[in-house]
C-alpha cells in the first residue's frame, strides 16, 4: 500500500499498511515486520510512525480533560453524568460548586438536574471505577442556554488548532460563544440564532475535513460568505 | 415426497447450478441501522442476516464487567419468518450454541483490552435462513464491528464447505446442509491466516477434510473482498461527493 505525494489511503481492520523499518503509532501494532490497522480510517505515514486516523473514535477519560457532559440521574450524593465516552461519569455534590452543599438539607436537583449540560474537568480515572468529575474550578458548571454539537473525539485537536488557531478564528469570525470538550462535545452560544446554524455547519466541517491542508482558511471563507447571506437576509 | 433429491447431478452440477467450487453471490451493506453504533446486511444466496453492535459501554449488572478487558456478548435469532415452518421466538439450543460459537469466533479478533469494565454488544439476526446462516452471521458481523470504530487484529470472514452425494462442496446452501452428508463450518481471520471457528458435523476422511478446509479457506478470502469493498464504499463514497460538492462550487 503506497501513500502517494501526502494523500493518504483508507484502511480496514488487519490490513496491512507498511512492511519494513517503520514503527507502531496510533490506532496501529507491529507484527513480523508489518504494521497492521486496527481501524477503518486514514493511514498516514510521518517519518518512520505510521498511524490511522479513525472515522469512528471514542473517548477515553484522561485526568485534566475538560469535557462537556449531560446530566442522566442522581442519587441524592452524587450526578450520573453521560460523557460521550464508554464509561458513564459520577459528579459528586462535594465536588460540583465552588461552595459547599449539604444533601440533607436541600434537594441537589436544583443545582445539576436531569439533561443539564455542564463543563467540567476528570478528576480521577483509575481503572478500578467510573470516572470522578470536578465542576468547582474557574468557569466550570451548568452551562445555561446555547445548544451542543458532537464530533468525533478525534477530531478535537484540529478543532482547537495549533496554539487555539483554528478555535480563535472561529470564535472571532463568528462571534459565537464556543466552548469545546476534549470528549468531542462543543457548545455553541449566541443571540442570533442564525449565527448559532452557521457555526454549527463550520463545526460539523472540521469534523469531516479535519485532515486536509488549507482548512482554516477554507472555513473562515465559508464563515464569511454564510455571513454574508446572513445581513442581505436580514437587510 | 419420497422421491431421492438429487444434490449432484449428471454434469456435476449442484441443486442450484453451481459447480463443487463456486460461493452463491455475495453481498454487503454497511451502517444500515441507525440506532446501533455499527451494523452490517449480509445477503448470501436466499440468506440474509443483520448484524448490530452496540458499545463499547456500560455493562449492566456491573458484576458482569471485567477489570482488564471489555466483554463480549453475542446474541444469534433466528425470526419467526425465517424459516419455511414458522420458529418460535424464543431462544432454541441450537441459537444459544451458536451464539456462544459466534462469539468465540470474534473474541479473538477484538482488541478488548482497550476498554476494561466495557461490554461489546453483538446483535446476528437471521431474517431468510437458506444455510450457512453461522458463517454469514460471523462475516457481517465483524463488518459491523468495525463500522462501530472497535479496534481489531483483523477481520473475521465465515465460510462453510461440505460433502453432498459423495462430493466435497463449498457453501452449501439449506438442501444441501439437511440432505447432504458433511457440513464444516469455518471462520477465518484472513490478513493473519488464523482459524477461530471450525467444526464438522458428520464424518471425513483426512484427504476430505483437507480439501474442504481449503475449500472453505479460499470462499472466506473471496468473501473478505466483499467484506472490505463494501467497508470502503461506504467511506469513499463520502469522500467523492465532498469532492464533487467542492467542484461545483468554485
Amino acid at each position: 500500500m503506497s501513500m502517494v505525494g501526502g494523500r493518504r489511503s483508507l484502511v480496514i481492520p488487519g490490513e496491512i499498511i507498511v512492511e519494513g523499518n517503520f514503527r507502531a503509532g496510533l490506532n496501529t501494532y507491529l507484527e513480523n515486520g508489518k504494521i497492521y490497522s486496527t481501524v477503518m480510517g486514514l493511514a498516514e505515514i510521518r517519518g518512520r510512525v505510521v498511524s490511522v486516523i479513525p472515522i469512528k473514535s471514542y473517548y477515553i477519560p484522561k485526568v485534566g480533560d475538560i469535557v462537556i457532559g449531560i446530566v442522566t440521574d442522581n442519587s441524592p450524593t452524587y450526578w450520573q453524568v453521560d460523557i460521550n465516552s464508554p464509561y458513564m461519569a459520577i459528579l459528586q455534590v462535594s465536588d460540583a460548586l465552588p461552595r459547599p452543599i449539604d444533601p440533607a438539607k436541600e434537594n441537589i436537583r436544583k443545582y445539576f438536574d436531569v439533561g443539564d449540560a455542564l463543563l467540567a474537568e476528570i478528576a480521577l480515572f483509575d481503572k478500578l471505577r467510573s470516572p470522578l468529575l470536578k465542576a468547582n474550578g474557574r468557569g466550570q458548571g451548568k452551562l445555561k442556554g446555547g445548544i451542543l454539537v458532537e464530533v468525533s473525539p478525534a477530531k478535537v485537536p484540529r478543532l482547537i488548532g495549533k496554539r487555539g488557531s483554528m478555535i480563535n478564528m472561529l470564535k472571532k469570525e463568528l462571534g459565537c460563544q464556543i466552548i469545546v470538550g476534549q470528549n468531542g462535545r462543543v457548545w455553541i452560544n449566541s443571540v442570533n440564532e442564525k449565527l448559532i446554524d452557521l457555526a454549527v455547519k463550520a463545526v460539523k466541517i472540521v469534523d469531516e475535513e479535519a485532515q486536509t491542508r488549507g482548512l482554516t482558511e477554507r472555513v473562515k471563507k465559508f464563515i464569511l460568505k454564510g455571513k454574508e447571506k446572513i445581513d442581505l437576509e436580514s437587510a | 415426497m419420497d422421491e431421492e433429491i438429487k444434490l449432484i447431478d449428471e454434469n456435476g452440477l449442484r441443486v442450484d447450478g453451481r459447480r463443487f467450487d463456486e460461493l452463491r453471490p455475495v453481498r454487503i451493506e454497511v451502517g444500515v441501522l441507525k440506532n446501533a453504533d455499527g451494523s452490517a446486511l449480509i445477503v448470501q444466496g436466499r440468506t440474509k442476516i443483520l448484524a448490530a453492535v452496540y458499545g463499547p459501554r456500560e455493562i449492566h449488572p456491573k458484576h458482569l464487567s471485567k477489570p482488564d478487558r471489555a466483554v463480549l456478548r453475542c446474541r444469534y435469532h433466528m425470526a419467526p419468518f425465517s424459516v419455511e415452518d414458522r420458529k418460535s421466538p424464543a431462544p432454541s439450543r441450537r441459537e444459544t450454541e451458536l451464539s456462544k460459537v459466534i462469539r468465540e469466533a470474534l473474541e479473538p479478533a477484538i482488541l478488548l483490552e482497550k476498554f476494561p469494565r466495557t461490554c461489546i454488544d453483538i446483535f446476528v439476526e437471521v431474517l431468510e435462513a437458506d444455510g450457512g446462516t453461522r458463517c454469514a452471521g460471523v462475516t457481517a458481523a465483524s463488518v459491523a464491528l468495525a463500522d462501530a470504530g472497535i479496534p481489531m487484529k483483523d477481520l473475521v470472514v465465515g465460510c462453510a464447505a461440505g460433502k453432498v452425494d459423495g462430493v466435497v462442496v463449498v457453501d452449501l446452501c439449506d438442501i444441501e446442509d439437511k440432505y447432504g452428508e458433511v457440513d464444516v463450518p469455518v471462520a477465518y481471520m484472513p490478513n493473519k491466516g488464523l482459524i477461530s471457528l471450525l467444526q464438522m458435523d458428520g464424518i471425513l476422511t483426512m484427504e476430505e477434510f483437507e480439501k474442504a478446509l481449503n475449500l472453505a479457506i479460499d470462499g472466506c478470502k473471496k468473501i473478505y473482498e466483499v467484506q472490505k469493498a463494501a467497508l470502503k464504499r461506504k467511506y469513499d463514497f463520502t469522500e467523492k461527493l465532498k469532492r464533487e460538492a467542492d467542484k461545483s462550487e468554485e
